[in-house]
């Protein structure tokens, strides 16, 4: 009986181990390629591990312009997204949940059904809106299209529903503003959802290629998957280089991942519609 | 203040006011422009102003459902669509095997479960322009550690994206590494759903795990699985960014293998500037994902189990 049950476990754990193993070996390749030198990419039969690891790529990438501004795009970007984000979603969802008025449900279905839009029919009038707007070729085109998150709104208006109007009664009879409760009672409440949405989000503008690719037109505005993939038409073969910067694209993200565990493993599954 | 404050379009303006721009900027009034752009043989070249007599110029430049036709009598666009659909039925069924194994593991309580749900999930924070350099080095037919591990027990590996007929393959193995763990997320939720009781009264009946999969964990899931295999097909019918990155040496790889509608789409666009055919390339896709999710949606009934 027992070993029969060592067996399962021993089981269990040799297919987790494999499905791990297939999701993770391309990240150690990543890791190896990028601590090698030009010279070691290119050998047969292959250096698993660089035998004289060094940092020479990381050095070189950084050295080319355009590097570290692109890095400091896209953290105004991603922080641009999320703050527009939250703040437009999570007051639409406050008057979706908190605020009767004529047609209410109606409003809220249209913006229900406009995530069933594909972001392969926008990205062209997009440009032309983003042109009349003189915002091609700037950060604030990447931004402004983030004030209309439908799945946020949707995920914090079911948030919000749960939160008794009383609690709205009891503020106003201390003489607080409808604005101020949403402000000092609501948004805090919703601590958890806006973690969540935050970092799907972030996900998201941190990682994003089509709008960029459209939109930024000079090297100087592009974000850092923009410039990895000019790079990798620039250095066809020199993927120490390449792999070094795809190492730092991920590496935010990651760390971000690791320490919002408990937000991933509650709110995630809302967010099950890319873009 | 009173209920009677929270009531009225006057109140609820305000809040609704940053989205409600939102949407009207970067969603309403960018499907009218596209509409309107479809049935233009607009090049690109010449400056269009939204403000200052766009409809003018659609009407100057109207081709009616010219470009539509123009696009089904090509034979380009049934190419893209069938590696699309090549696409799909490649992915598709491996995609949802590995994501429900993943899924499974996770669930299940044993030690190790949330480590293991950490590592599936890598792959998903990474952009699609890192996971796409990082399998074309792992894919390079000579210095790639694929090819080199294959020549290990004796096998000579394909050239991988340079081949006619492996490049897909190769996409589609790149995005089963991304996509895992996203839709093993959403398996989770489903799994996590499912009433404890019912494994409970099975195993008082006895059942064994196999059983118990087939007739319970299976048609209780069944409604995630049918969200799941939607979800990740209209995402496949837009195809896009890895091939642009995997496959940027000639014209969509070699001999045009791994030509797909969006990648059509952005170059028509952007680089062979057809605007006006772009835009009505983009809504027959739109058309084929409706199409399709409809045809999906009335399937649903033959084997999803809702009366749970």
């Amino acid at each position: 009986m027992m070993s029969r049950i060592h067996a399962k476990v021993f089981l269990y754990h040799l297919l987790a181990i494999v499905l791990g193993i297939l999701a993770i070996i391309p990240f150690l390749w990543m890791i190896s390629t990028s601590l090698k030198s030009g010279g070691a990419l290119l050998v047969v039969p292959i250096e698993w591990f660089p035998k004289e690891p060094t940092i020479q790529a990381y050095e070189k990438l950084f050295a080319l312009t355009g590097m570290l501004r692109s890095i400091g795009n896209s953290l105004v970007v991603t922080a641009g997204a999320v703050l527009v984000a939250l703040f437009s979603s999570s007051m639409a969802a406050f008057a979706f949940s908190k605020i009767r008025f004529k047609g209410s449900g109606f409003l809220f279905m249209l913006f229900i059904a406009s995530m069933m839009l594909p972001s392969h029919v926008l990205f062209i009038p997009l440009y032309l809106i983003m042109n009349d707007l003189h915002l091609v070729d700037t950060l604030f085109a990447l931004i402004l299209p983030y004030t209309f998150k439908a799945f946020a709104v949707f995920m914090l208006r079911q948030q919000m529903m749960n939160i008794p109007d009383a609690y709205l009664d009891a503020a106003a009879i201390d003489g607080a503003s409808l604005f101020r409760s949403f402000i000092t009672i609501f948004l805090p409440l919703c601590k958890t959802a806006l973690a969540t949405l935050a970092i799907i989000i972030a996900m998201d503008a941190w990682n994003d290629y089509l709008l960029p690719l459209v939109l930024m037109t000079s090297p100087k505005n592009y974000t850092l998957p923009i410039i990895l993939n000019a790079l990798s038409g620039q250095f066809k073969t020199a993927y120490d280089l390449l792999m070094a910067g795809s190492l730092i694209s991920v590496v935010p993200l990651l760390i971000i991942y690791i320490g919002a565990q408990r937000y991933f493993a509650s709110g995630l599954q809302i967010g099950g519609v890319k873009g | 203040m009173s209920i009677q404050g929270r009531r009225g379009i006057r109140v609820a303006l305000p809040y609704l006011l940053p989205s409600l721009l939102g949407a009207l900027l970067f969603a309403i009034l960018p499907i009218i422009i596209s509409l309107l752009l479809s049935v233009t043989n607009w090049s690109g070249m010449s400056r269009v102003r939204l403000t200052d007599g766009f409809l003018k110029f659609v009407a100057e430049n109207f081709v009616g459902l010219e470009n539509t036709k123009a696009i089904l009598g090509d034979g380009e666009f049934w190419r893209a669509l069938s590696h699309n659909l090549y696409f799909i039925v490649l992915y598709l069924p491996l995609m949802l095997a590995l994501s429900m194994t993943a899924a499974l593991i996770i669930n299940a309580p044993n030690r190790g479960a949330n480590l293991y749900r950490v590592v599936y999930y890598l792959p998903v924070l990474t952009s699609w322009v890192a996971g796409s350099l990082i399998w074309k080095w792992l894919l390079s037919p000579v210095y790639g550690p694929i090819n080199n591990a294959l020549a290990i027990i004796g096998i000579e590996g394909p050239l991988w994206l340079q081949s006619e007929v492996w490049a897909m393959p190769s996409i589609v193995l790149a995005s089963i590494w991304k996509d895992m763990g996203f839709y093993a997320m959403i398996l989770l939720g489903g799994l996590k759903s499912i009433n404890v009781e019912y494994y409970e009264a099975a195993r008082i009946d006895g059942a064994s795990k196999a059983q118990v999969f087939a007739r319970i964990t299976l048609p209780l899931l069944s409604s995630v699985l049918f969200y799941v295999s939607m979800l990740s097909m209209i995402n496949a019918f837009q195809l896009f960014p890895q091939v642009m990155v995997m496959t940027k040496e000639g014209n969509a790889g070699p001999n045009g293998a791994t030509m797909v509608m969006v990648e059509r789409i952005y170059k028509y666009a952007f680089r062979y500037g057809k605007m006006g055919y772009a835009a009505a390339y983009s809504w027959i896709l739109f058309v084929i994902i409706m199409a399709f999710t409809y045809i999906q949606k009335r399937g649903e009934r033959r084997w999803v189990n809702y009366d749970v």
